[in-house]
């Protein structure tokens, strides 16, 4: 289960992600939350603006949910957001379920890599003077 | 043909709109609408490292684009 969205991630969003991977079998979901950043190098983020190629990114993410099934047999939901963030924000969210917590482990570990590799989405970081792409 | 170029983040800063279409001669490749794109924006060949997708789906560059194609200039990503 992928989105990319521009609401907020909420609780309420993230334990609706879990219940739509946990089943019955699994004894481990772990999850990862990422989050905006007050400071990069050295310099005070005011705020960042994400941008993502949807379709695209949504087609991306899938890949990846398919990747982590094939190779630690666990089910995968992410949810990135886009838009204002501002600092202490949740950008991102992923949850891995599996029956066993080494497989969900990795399997997010995996999962959050990935995304920083092959998803279209970009961030700009906005400082009080001035902007800059990531 | 015709062709739908989507440039994203710096690239969209670049060229100014999140959309564009180019015409290009049959038999045309990504890169040369990144070629033609470049002259019209010179800062484009700027971005290092730049990937291309056609229909959603990452493109070699000597990729064969086809009349309705969308094109899109995917600088390094930084999600997460």
């Amino acid at each position: 289960m992928v989105r990319v969205t521009d609401k907020p991630i909420t609780p309420q969003i993230m334990w609706e992600m879990i219940s739509a991977i946990q089943t019955d079998r699994d004894g481990a979901v772990v999850t990862f939350l990422g989050v905006v950043r007050g400071i990069s190098n050295g310099r005070k983020v005011v705020r960042l603006e994400y941008e993502a190629y949807a379709e695209m990114a949504e087609r991306e993410l899938e890949k990846i949910v398919e990747e982590i099934r094939e190779r630690w047999g666990a089910k995968t939901a992410i949810l990135h957001r886009v838009g204002n963030l501002k600092v202490g924000e949740a950008s991102l969210f992923i949850a891995v379920s599996s029956p066993h917590r080494s497989e969900a482990f990795q399997g997010c570990r995996y999962a959050i890599e990935r995304i920083k590799e092959s998803v279209p989405i970009w961030k700009k970081e906005i400082y009080e003077d001035g902007e800059k792409w990531m | 043909m015709r062709i739908k170029v989507k440039p994203f983040a710096m690239a969209r800063s670049i060229v100014g709109q999140s959309e564009l279409e180019i015409d290009l001669p049959e038999g045309a490749t990504v890169k040369d609408a990144f070629d033609l794109i470049s002259a019209r924006f010179p800062k484009l060949s700027q971005i290092k490292s730049m990937q291309f997708s056609v229909n959603l789906e990452y493109s070699n560059p000597a990729a064969t684009l086809h009349d309705g194609d969308e094109l899109a200039l995917i600088p390094p990503v930084s999600g997460g």
